[in-house]
């Protein structure tokens, strides 16, 4: 039985994932020296220039400090989620990876290789699950602390996700009408033979945009980390590399959701106007589609960036009343009115 | 009650109107403002690499003066810690010896001579007490040190390199100091 088993797929899907892995704690390594580097030109400062040119290698530094630092456990935190808790949330982060089609399928000594660790028919509805796991990081890690700053931090912070998931959601489900399949390959598949979602669905990305800031915690909803008013929220107590877990994983789910926002409204790694497909299955074709779906990644990661240094933060009430009492009627009436066309078109 | 000046301003309650409720339009124009940013030039100076000129009057550290010959200018009076209002500046003297006529000019030298720099505080009243025009406050500042016992320069520290040995260390150390003068 075992041998009948095709081990090139678990090479395959190894090497994969292996890949995959090391390109985004890559990437989300770069997203610091990024967010640190435009924070600086935007405010006309120059930003991280000592290690190394232009100070390229100040993330290795950044880590290598972080690894170095005392580890500190409160004695009063229950340990076992203390530790817990940034394990969590930097596993969550990265098992988005696992469904994004990363680019076009390629020909290697003759098999059919998809550059996706998991076509699974449910890609979206898994997307959604771990995305809402990611809360876990958050509540464990704030409540273990057993600091009063990190719950409340923890408690805004499961609130904000779980308010911003709806709205995201609904925005969605109108994507899901559009392709008609939850498979994000299939997904892509049709943005690459119809156009780019964002076409029909534009409000419906803004929508998801602002849940995707939203559920990033990025500014103008990063209230969980409120610095100035809530000193750090729930990683108050983390120290060492528990910290950097926290840190790092914020990054890995930004950058998860700038190549989910490509793949769904930005036809991923499709070139606009431009037939790939007659290329053919060459390894180039699959790098081409990559580098596409990398660039339209770093452009959203840019945005995340210069948004953060631009808009102030929230007030508690009001990020209640825009998920609420704005996102969400928009995001149902946008899927309504999607549902009724899809529905008239079909006819 | 009557404005004193005339730039009392009404301030405005009218209710915001749909677009100015949506905010994106602010936001968009923030962003657009932040983004124009990233295009300019900062003004930052990298300091180690860059310095910037001081200007001819600064007064950092002091240096002791020697005249053409190398020899040492100071006949330790004793004036520049008598005029130092902080009472950085601690001296001996010695007599000179024959045979050291090279070394110092005048009869009487310091043989330690000691200014706390983190007493000091750089007013010059030292380089004007001196009738030898042997203490100088240069365009240099003390580099920061781990100890207090690595801010008390002795001799060694002050003394500006011998012009006969060293003459592009004297010229460096001295700078444009005294230029402006005489």
């Amino acid at each position: 039985m075992l041998l009948q088993i095709d081990w090139s797929i678990f090479i395959e899907k190894l090497i994969l994932i292996a890949a995959i892995v090391t390109i985004a704690l890559v990437v989300a390594m770069y997203s610091t020296y990024a967010e640190r580097k435009i924070a600086a030109f935007l405010q006309d400062r120059r930003g991280p220039s000592r290690a190394g040119p232009f100070g390229i290698f100040q993330p290795m530094a950044d880590g290598l400090k972080l690894f170095m630092k005392e580890e500190i456990i409160p004695l009063t935190s229950s340990k076992f989620l203390f530790i817990l808790g940034p394990m969590l949330a930097m596993i969550t982060a990265l098992l988005t990876s696992a469904v994004i089609p990363w680019s076009w399928t390629i020909d290697v000594a003759g098999r059919q290789v998809p550059l996706q660790i998991a076509d699974i028919n449910i890609g979206v509805l898994y997307i959604f699950g771990v995305v809402s796991l990611g809360v876990y990081g958050i509540m464990i890690g704030g409540w273990a602390s057993n600091n009063k700053f990190s719950l409340l931090a923890a408690i805004r912070g499961a609130s904000q996700m779980i308010s911003y998931e709806l709205a995201m959601g609904l925005s969605l489900l109108a994507v899901l009408m559009v392709a008609g399949d939850l498979r994000l390959s299939t997904i892509v598949g049709q943005q690459v033979a119809n156009g780019w979602n964002i076409i029909y669905q534009p409000l419906g990305f803004l929508i998801f945009f602002i849940c995707a800031l939203a559920e990033c915690n990025r500014t103008p909803f990063d209230l969980p980390e409120a610095e100035n008013e809530l000193n750090f929220g729930y990683h108050q107590e983390y120290s060492s590399m528990k910290l950097g877990f926290y840190l790092f994983a914020e990054y890995i789910n930004m950058f998860m959701s700038s190549v989910l926002m490509a793949t769904l409204f930005f036809g991923g790694y499709d070139i606009p106007f431009v037939n790939e497909a007659a290329w053919g299955n060459h390894w180039w074709v699959g790098l081409i589609g990559f580098a596409v779906l990398m660039a339209k990644a770093s452009l959203f990661i840019f945005l995340f960036i210069w948004i953060r240094w631009t808009i102030p933060r929230f007030r508690y009430d009001q990020l209640m009343k825009l998920g609420w009492r704005t996102l969400l009627p928009l995001a149902l009436a946008n899927m309504i009115i999607t549902a009724v066309i899809v529905l008239l078109l079909n006819k | 009650m009557q404005a004193l000046t005339n730039r009392k301003k009404q301030v405005e309650r009218k209710p915001m109107t749909f677009l100015e409720r949506l905010y994106l339009p602010s936001i968009i124009k923030g962003m657009g403002i932040t983004f124009s940013h990233l295009f300019k030039k900062n003004p930052t100076i990298n300091y180690p690499e860059e310095q910037r000129p001081f200007s001819a009057v600064f007064r950092g550290l002091h240096i002791l003066n020697r005249d053409e010959e190398g020899r040492e200018k100071c006949t330790a009076c004793g004036l520049c810690a008598l005029a130092c209002p902080a009472e950085a500046i601690t001296m001996e003297a010695a007599e000179r010896q024959p045979g050291e006529e090279h070394l110092y000019r005048e009869e009487k030298y310091a043989a330690k001579y000691e200014i706390n720099m983190l007493r000091c505080i750089f007013c010059g009243l030292c380089e004007e007490a001196c009738p030898k025009d042997a203490v100088y406050l240069t365009q240099t500042f003390a580099p920061a040190n781990y100890g207090r016992k690595g801010f008390i320069y002795g001799k060694k520290d002050l003394l500006i390199p011998n012009p006969q040995t060293d003459p592009e260390g004297y010229q460096k150390a001295k700078g444009d100091i005294g230029k402006d003068k005489k």
